[in-house]
């Protein structure tokens, strides 16, 4: 990239990427092509902020030494076919997250490329919801955030609310009255309230209470039977092993196994316990 | 389990496959993808379809804007009373400062009413602008989340602006007749002055949410250029009796059609000319604004060339927003 950009210098551990192999017998649905993910992050100062040192860097010609670029996905290749529940394990800033993004088309790649068929989603409407709104009108928002029409919103108004099962009454109040777990179920009730392609869900399940667990398994299972692929990261590999018929295991941002929840799990669990 | 920290040392031991058969065996990827009709997914789409995405989050950007202004004054104890009572102060501070203490005129009738429809009207323009910077910037993680056009960002906190603008237009009209002048058919012109103004500032917000978008540091320097602005518009002083008064303008005549071309001198002179009919009955011909015919040809031309220009401008960057 530019000048003045730091690139994030740490030990970084080189894989061996499995080898992609092309099932021709089934039909693909995402196609990851030696994918690379740099993006940029404000205000890491590693020098001390002082006006004169500023100054220096100006005079050195390094503009914005504050921004530093991380490399979060290194490299990596699969495909996805029709009916797959892809489990994406790895350690925290393993590149987990990005990588769905980069599916979903959020992140563009800085190499390599994402194919898909139709319009994968992530299942992240959170982001768009605001907590000093009621839930009421934070429904409508994430609806028509993630593209519903005014009339489809009003038919799953009823739906979602009934879903997020919230305690009486506080529908009508803000969202950050809402203890942790209820802001979390109003979420997940209104990504859910849309049809996805390629459904991409991020430690959506790791919130909540049993009871919310099981009924948003629920949920998932069909999606999943709607949709043509799902992506599944979570940090609990029981849901995994559960909910997936093959696992992705990142490492720094590099593909280490791609294999049966079996395989991989086994190995990931050898590996962090060593 | 919930959280495992990284591994000690890289596990290969599992893997067996020969480096030499690294996916390149066969057919390459993107030719795999190509054959069953994959589409690349961060790819930005062509400008007819942009445009029919951006026109179905009509709603959304609606909602979006007043879920924003809604959720500005929920800290404060008035809330939504704030709406009105900030532009009531507003002009309460330069009504005290210019009407009372200075008592100045400056040669214009009605000299109060005729600032603060200034300040208002400008302040619209202002606003949208410093809010349409920061509209990419503050959004990441919604760019991060969602698929939608990202135009859709700007546009709705120029909505935001809008709908505020709004609110003080009719705060406006009271303080107007408060000082004695009297509703006019005139004041129908405000509607046509105010909608292209609005067009005006969807564009130009459009132009700095794609600066302020790769260049953060625009943000800082937003107000010094929109205070000179201000003050290049003649909200506080006439552009006329700048141009009479200044030496340099004098000299450098082509000063004053510049900045009588400008656009914040062009919506709030014909603001001005909409709500206070005596002004440009009484304004001294010699230092008369520009013929109103003028101003009208500007203002369509400001806000067609910016909103279209802009909005081609910043989705020509569309697929590459994310990377803030």
């Amino acid at each position: 990239m530019g000048r003045g950009v730091d690139v994030a210098e740490k030990e970084q551990v080189n894989h061996v990427p499995p080898p992609v192999v092309i099932d021709t017998t089934r039909q693909p649905i995402v196609v990851v092509d030696d994918l690379h993910i740099k993006y940029k992050v404000y205000g890491t100062v590693r020098e001390k902020g002082t006006g004169a040192s500023a100054l220096g860097r100006i005079l050195r010609g390094r503009s914005r030494p504050q921004m530093t670029e991380i490399h979060a996905v290194r490299g990596v290749s699969f495909i996805a076919y029709k009916g797959d529940a892809i489990g994406v394990i790895g350690t925290n800033g393993s590149g987990k997250s990005t990588l769905l993004k980069a599916i979903a088309g959020l992140l563009p790649p800085a190499s390599g490329g994402v194919y898909t068929d139709g319009q994968p989603s992530l299942l992240g409407v959170g982001a768009a919801l605001m907590k000093d709104l009621t839930g009421e009108r934070n429904i409508i928002l994430g609806c028509l955030a993630m593209g519903l029409s005014p009339e489809e919103t009003k038919e799953k108004y009823q739906e979602i609310v009934q879903f997020a099962g919230l305690r009486k009454g506080f529908i009508k109040y803000p969202m950050n009255t809402y203890s942790s777990g209820m802001g979390a179920r109003l979420r997940f009730a209104i990504a859910s309230a849309r049809t996805h392609d390629v459904l991409l869900i991020d430690e959506a399940l790791a919130t909540g209470d049993a009871k919310f667990r099981r009924r948003s398994k629920r949920k998932i299972d069909q999606m999943r039977k709607n949709a043509g692929a799902v992506f599944l990261v979570a940090h609990q590999l029981d849901v995994v092993a559960e909910t997936c018929n093959r696992v992705l295991w990142l490492d720094d941002g590099q593909l280490v196994m791609d294999g049966t929840p079996e395989d991989v799990i086994a190995a990931y669990t050898e590996a962090i316990n060593k | 389990m919930s959280h495992p920290e990284r591994p000690a040392s890289g596990p290969t031991g599992s893997l067996t496959a020969p480096p030499a058969s690294q996916g390149k065996s066969g057919e390459s990827l993107t030719a795999f993808a190509a054959r069953h009709g994959l589409t690349q997914s961060a790819a930005r789409p062509p400008l007819g379809l942009y445009l029919r995405r951006l026109w179905g989050r009509r709603h959304f950007i609606w909602m979006f804007a007043s879920s924003k202004s809604k959720a500005m004054y929920t800290s404060s104890r008035l809330g939504q009373l704030w709406q009105v009572l900030t532009p009531i102060l507003n002009a309460g501070v330069y009504f005290l400062i210019f009407g009372l203490l200075l008592s100045t005129s400056k040669g214009i009738p009605d000299y109060v009413p005729w600032l603060v429809t200034g300040v208002f009207l400008f302040s619209f323009t202002q606003r949208s602008v410093t809010s349409g910077a920061k509209s990419v910037g503050t959004n990441l993680s919604l760019i991060r989340a969602l698929h939608f056009p990202r135009a859709s960002l700007p546009l709705a906190y120029t909505v935001v602006e809008f709908q505020q603008a709004m609110v003080a237009l009719a705060v406006l009209f009271g303080i107007v007749m408060a000082f004695g002048v009297m509703p006019a058919l005139s004041w129908l012109m405000i509607i046509p002055v105010v909608a292209l103004q609005l067009l005006f500032n969807l564009g130009i917000s459009l132009i700095v949410a794609r600066l302020g978008a790769f260049t953060r540091d625009i943000s800082q320097l937003i107000p010094f250029i929109t205070r000179t602005w201000l003050y290049a518009s003649g909200v506080i002083f006439s552009v006329a009796s700048l141009s009479t008064r200044s030496d340099f303008i004098r000299e450098n005549p082509w000063i004053s059609d510049v900045l009588e071309a400008n656009p914040g001198y062009v919506y709030v002179e014909l603001a001005r000319q909409a709500l206070l009919p005596e002004y440009v009955a009484q304004t001294d011909p010699q230092v008369a604004a520009t013929n109103p015919g003028m101003l009208w040809i500007y203002a369509v031309v400001w806000a067609v060339v910016i909103l279209v220009g802009g909005f081609y401008w910043f989705y020509r960057a569309e697929e590459r927003y994310g990377r803030g």
